[in-house]
């Protein structure tokens, strides 16, 4: 897949998957899309491993760009992309933005072929700052 | 430091999580959600679980094992926040560390901490523990000093407001509260510098 592929990082599961669905109903199977959600052990939060996961199965090699919830998910999803290491952590970008509204809009123009940089400027625009 | 102090160490430390993990919930609870307590000890006992594996590595490697493990097991912003503190430390440590080799290594550890935490000293957080401590370090406190200093620093978070983490989205009303990373990270301190201490 040449679209940037695009990763949903929430606590809670169900935030993951549903964000997903509201992603699949708009640009179907035409973008690389994975979720996570959850601390890993049936409780809320979010966690490096399997957020490594999820960049795996997203992965594109025009990038990636991952949408998260609140503070946690970002510091771990920033983790995980240091984890993942060079050169593919260059491609992977944690996007500054509403996770439900980031996701469809990002994904929506990933869909479209637009670069990385262009799909995270799409989600940044939705946060004011 | 032998293998064998290392291990001793980590079980110390692991015990200590454990037996304040209650405690450290309940701080959470107050002015977060509430999971610390519960992740901390997930991380340590994982931990333990590997201690005899992680003590026989040179330190710098087994600090960044810890590390990892932590990452990985953790969960929730303590995992990369705690992580990060002992991947960094590994990075910059010798095998054999004297007092200025620990003090510069803890020093940039700390400031891979405040950077992937995006944070200060003076927010309420962790940091507000380990800046003092480093301090001590730097101008030659005794452990014990240093561990009294912990916690008199983890104290002094009680009437901080929060400006990271979950329980900056309190405002005002994180005001009154310790924070549990400041409560866990003295915790990690006086149990590190008691271990230390009783084998010196």
């Amino acid at each position: 897949m040449s679209n940037v592929g695009i990763v949903i990082v929430s606590h809670s599961p169900l935030v993951a998957e549903g964000t997903a669905d509201m992603v699949r109903q708009m640009v179907g199977d035409e973008v690389p899309l994975a979720w996570c959600g959850g601390n890993g052990h049936g409780g809320l939060g979010t966690n490096v491993e399997a957020i490594m996961g999820a960049i795996d199965r997203a992965w594109s090699d025009a990038g990636v760009a991952i949408l998260v919830d609140l503070g946690g998910a970002e510091t771990n999803s920033e983790m995980a992309v240091e984890m993942i290491g060079e050169p593919r952590a260059q491609k992977i970008i944690v996007c500054n933005a509403p996770i439900v509204e980031g996701a469809v809009m990002a994904a929506t123009e990933a869909s479209g072929g637009a670069s990385l940089k262009e799909v995270v400027a799409t989600a940044h625009e939705l946060s004011p700052s | 430091m032998t293998a064998l102090d290392l291990s001793r160490l980590i079980t110390a430390v692991a015990d200590t999580i454990a037996a304040h993990a209650e405690e450290l919930t309940v701080l959470d609870q107050a002015i977060g959600d509430g999971d610390h307590g519960l992740n901390m000890k997930r991380g340590f006992e994982a931990v333990r679980a590997e201690a005899e594996a992680f003590s026989a590595k040179p330190l710098p490697d087994a600090l960044k094992a810890i590390g990892t493990k932590l990452v990985m097991t953790v969960g929730g912003a303590s995992g990369p926040l705690f992580g990060t503190l002992f991947l960094a430390l590994g990075k910059e440590i010798s095998a054999d560390p004297d007092r200025a080799n620990l003090t510069s290594a803890f020093g940039k550890a700390i400031e891979a901490v405040a950077a992937r935490g995006k944070s200060h000293v003076g927010q309420k957080t962790m940091l507000d523990v380990l800046q003092p401590v480093h301090d001590a370090l730097a101008k030659g406190s005794s452990l014990a000093e240093m561990a009294d200093i912990a916690d008199a620093a983890a104290e002094a978070t009680v009437p901080m407001k929060a400006l990271r983490g979950r329980a900056s989205f309190l405002g005002d009303r994180s005001i009154g509260h310790m924070d549990a990373g400041a409560r866990s990270t003295a915790l990690l301190v006086r149990m590190l510098a008691q271990t230390i201490g009783d084998k010196a």
